[in-house]
């Protein structure tokens, strides 16, 4: 509510996506970062309003529903972080749409195991100038790429910051979140 | 009615039954609100004026609170949320924010007090 005097008693709200593939530990990341347990909810996603081709296994429906995480992180009185986690699996591409709208930035978690599972959300992100890292989230007695490896398998410029995290662990998760806040800070503005 | 911690959504009725009737099978939100937009309550409808569905709603949003939070509290789709949501609005109940421009990424402040933010956590 706007008040006559055009000040507004609501904080203000920023997006940070924590994307990747199935199962790449993504809800952990979120619950252990945020302040809250991390809750879901579903949005409603019609058919009718998706419209590309990779729709396999929800092209007979009308309506179906795509569930998504969230967490929050209160900065301060009057500044709220929220983490959307988007969903693993591809063909909800168009829930990232709607999620990505007006986020920060992204942080792209990848299993070690399957590095190549992360490409499509580095691809979208990459697209869409939205600014991302790369946290490989380091699975007991997976191979340990370096940050050039990785770098390289997945074909990241220059300036993305690749790291490791244990989405496990609070502190992890939240010192891959002020890097991501770092890389903003460094980024020229997109023009 | 339902104790509150059982799910409202019934895997074998379907999982869109339950959630339709509570918004009438609306899906179209009066007003424009996004998963992000914070709502409160504006303490001027009571409860007791309202059916179950918009008093719980309501009784979510004591202080801003996130679209996407109440949805989940709710168990309801988002969509269905912000039906319910905008219609406590149109009442006088809830006040939305205003729609704001997206936060800018190149705003330096902006930055500066999640970098403090976030390392207060550590
Ligand atoms: N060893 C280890 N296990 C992890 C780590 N992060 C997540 N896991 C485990 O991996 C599994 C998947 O983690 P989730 O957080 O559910 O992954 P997700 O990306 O949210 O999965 P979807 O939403 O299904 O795509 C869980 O059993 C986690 O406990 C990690 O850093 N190390
Ligand atoms: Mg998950």
């Amino acid at each position: 509510m706007a008040y006559s005097d055009g000040s507004d008693p609501f904080p203000t709200a920023v997006k940070v996506l924590v994307a990747g593939g199935f199962g790449v530990g993504k809800t952990t990341f979120i619950g252990s970062a945020s302040e809250i347990e991390p809750l879901s909810t579903e949005e409603l996603i019609t058919a009718a309003s998706a419209g590309h081709d990779d729709l396999h296994g929800v092209e007979d429906k009308t309506t179906t529903t795509v569930a998504f995480d969230f967490g929050r992180i209160t900065m301060d009185p009057s500044h709220v972080l929220y983490l959307f986690g988007t969903p693993g699996q591809d063909r909800f591409w168009f829930m990232w749409e709607e999620l990505s709208n007006g986020a920060l930035g992204a942080v792209v978690l990848a299993d070690p195991r399957r590095l190549q599972d992360c490409f499509s959300a580095v691809d979208f992100f990459e697209h869409r100038r939205i600014p991302f890292l790369v946290a490989v989230n380091e699975f007991d007695g997976a191979y340990r790429y370096t940050a050039e490896e990785v770098r390289s398998a997945l074909k990241l410029g220059a300036g993305t910051p690749v790291l490791t995290c244990d989405a496990r662990v609070a502190r992890s998760a939240t010192e891959t979140l002020i890097a991501l806040v770092r890389h903003l800070i460094a980024v020229p503005a997109s023009p | 009615m339902a104790a509150d911690d059982e799910p409202l959504i019934d895997e074998d009725a379907g999982r869109l039954v339950r959630p339709y009737t509570v918004s009438n099978g609306r899906t179209a939100p009066t007003r424009r609100l996004d998963l992000m937009s914070l709502v409160a309550s504006t303490g001027r409808v009571g409860q007791s004026d309202l059916t179950p569905e918009y008093a719980r709603t309501l009784r979510l949003c004591k202080g801003p609170t996130s679209v996407a939070e109440v949805a989940a509290h709710l168990r309801l789709p988002a969509a269905v949320t912000k039906v319910l949501l905008s219609d406590l609005v149109d009442a006088g109940a809830v006040a939305a924010q205003a729609p704001r421009p997206a936060a800018d990424p190149s705003d330096r402040r902006l930055l500066e007090i999640l970098l403090d933010g976030l390392q207060r956590r550590l």
